[in-house]
């Protein structure tokens, strides 16, 4: 961070002399002090999982949730600040309402999060405001099968067949990569999923955290739903057993 | 002066015009009148008919494809609730593969009579309203008892801007155990018993069903309830020019939310040939 100091880091409307935009990239920062949220993209649907750090032991079991339901078919995963994610989500849900008020059906992954990339990039341009600090990871099924997304604070958007974003995604990814995600049922996706982010939450084992996992599919009817408790316990037994092998 | 022949009135020489023949095509009409339909229909702003750029409080409001009857009753497991495929255009069936139950979250049936593309606009607004509800996340559901109030106040919240929503809704659930029935019409008047019906089935149905139902709410099984809007159907059928022999059924219970296919009624016209007065027959 030799650049801390000239300047170029207090405007998100100003270029450093060798291009980039600071601001855009302290964003990501707030990004990847979140925990690990991860999205998987299988055969007959997509499941989202978060590590959800818990900083307090008096907070309710539950509460601040980092998933949240978009529209019946889409959920939206988020990591970094959380109020900036449930900005995201009340707009996203807003352009549900939207399209189908203009074209009478539900909106799809890829129209949403192109659109909610291009307001993440507006945010990029000017020197009053900031960045919005959430990577996001949208997953749903529409039209098109299943989809999933990630908006970076950049306004960049691409698909993806295994999403992670947050503290431990680069270990997520090379667990992802191990996958053959387009041959996964939507129930092994779910073990999976809880076994990568009990693995990642594992390097910093001085924070309590809770497992957020969702889905939408075959398995859920196309809604987006949370993977159902018997579903949640198997799978987090699953995952710290997996976890002593590992080591 | 007044340039509309309409408004000048019968020429005063009855020879003048034996046959009726002269272009009048609205008398003056000194018979009685209901003054409550002309008070809500006339009484709707929007724009003049006779010139389109001209606000107007006096526009002729009216519903255009219409449904007819909508028939529920309780009984034992639930509630069940019935309505024929028709949408009217006028008198003409123009419409004959409509479903006029829809449903709303996982406990609820909502039947309409009355203008159809009203009903599609408030299936629209139900549709916003489930998804919010369910991006809510709360753990909450919406019941029969909440989509009730809420039609009840959206009713009457649009006849208190004298722009009606034209139709008589009825409303069908079962949740937490316990079964819900209520009647919403066009001036957001609303009340609930063992057995309702709307448009004709009103007159006609309802008196049946009563008959059938009232004090045997707990008794009555599936196939009995199924039976008895059957034939009250079936009566409507033979009754009502608004109304087709196909028809859905919808069964709200401790098991959720079903509408069956369309079904066809039986029924037997031999009775025609013997009916004297009109028709083909010389004598």
């Amino acid at each position: 961070m030799t650049s801390i100091g000239t300047g170029y880091d207090l405007s998100a409307s100003t270029y450093s002399p060798d291009g980039r935009i600071f601001q855009v990239e302290y964003a990501n920062k707030a990004v990847e002090n979140s925990g690990t949220a991860i999205g998987l993209r299988v055969k007959d649907g997509v499941v989202l999982a978060v590590e959800k750090l818990v900083h307090s032991k008096l907070l309710v079991p539950g509460a601040n949730r980092r998933i949240q339901t978009i529209d019946r078919h889409i959920g939206m995963a988020s990591a970094g600040l959380l109020a900036d994610g449930r900005k995201i989500s009340q707009l996203a849900r807003e352009e549900g309402s939207k399209i189908r008020k203009m074209w009478r059906e539900p909106l799809t992954v890829k129209a949403l999060s192109d659109r909610i990339s291009l307001g993440a990039q507006a945010y990029t341009l000017y020197s009053s405001v900031r960045p919005f600090g959430v990577s996001t990871i949208f997953g749903g099924v529409d039209k098109s099968g299943p989809s999933l997304y990630i908006v970076e604070p950049s306004g960049v958007c691409l698909g993806y067949h295994g999403a992670a974003v947050g503290k431990g995604r680069q270990l997520a990814k090379t667990e992802l990569e191990k996958l053959k995600l387009s041959e996964l049922s939507m129930r092994e996706a779910v073990m999976e999923a809880a076994r990568i982010i009990y693995l990642v939450h594992d390097d910093n084992k001085e924070k309590e955290f809770e497992l957020e996992m969702t889905w939408v599919g075959d398995e859920s009817n196309d809604l987006h739903l949370p993977v159902p408790d018997d579903l949640l316990e198997e799978a987090k037994s699953r995952a710290k057993a997996a976890l002593e092998t590992f080591e | 002066m007044d340039h509309f022949p309409t408004n000048w009135g019968r020429p005063r020489n009855d020879a003048f015009d034996a046959y009726a023949t002269h272009p009048i095509h609205q008398r003056p009409y000194n018979g009685p009148k209901d003054t409550f339909a002309d008070g809500v229909q006339r009484t709707q702003s929007g724009w003049s008919i006779t010139n389109p750029f001209v606000p107007s409080d006096l526009v002729y409001r009216q519903p255009i494809v219409t449904g007819s009857s909508v028939l529920a009753i309780k009984y034992k497991d639930g509630v069940m609730m019935a309505a024929d495929n028709l949408a009217s255009y006028g008198s003409l069936a123009r419409f004959k593969d409509v479903q006029r139950l829809h449903q709303v979250g996982n406990y609820t049936v909502i039947g309409a009579g009355g203008d159809m593309s009203d009903f599609q606009y408030i299936q629209y607004i139900l549709e916003e309203l489930s998804i919010e509800e369910i991006s809510a996340q709360d753990g909450h559901e919406l019941g029969p008892v909440e989509i009730h109030e809420y039609m009840s106040q959206v009713m009457y919240a649009r006849r208190s801007k004298m722009n009606p929503l034209w139709n008589s809704l009825l409303i069908a659930g079962f949740k937490d155990g316990k079964r819900f029935l209520s009647f919403v019409d066009l001036l957001g008047t609303t009340y609930t018993a063992s057995t309702l019906a709307t448009g004709y089935g009103a007159y006609i149905a309802q008196p049946l069903l009563r008959k059938a139902v009232e004090g045997k709410e707990d008794i009555i099984t599936e196939e009995e309830a199924r039976k008895i809007l059957e034939d009250s159907m079936r009566v409507l059928f033979y009754r009502d020019a608004r109304s087709l022999n196909k028809f859905q059924i919808a069964t709200i219970s401790s098991a959720g939310v079903s509408i069956s296919d369309s079904m066809q009624l039986d029924t037997t016209w031999s009775f025609a040939e013997d009916i004297r007065g009109y028709g083909a027959q010389t004598q």
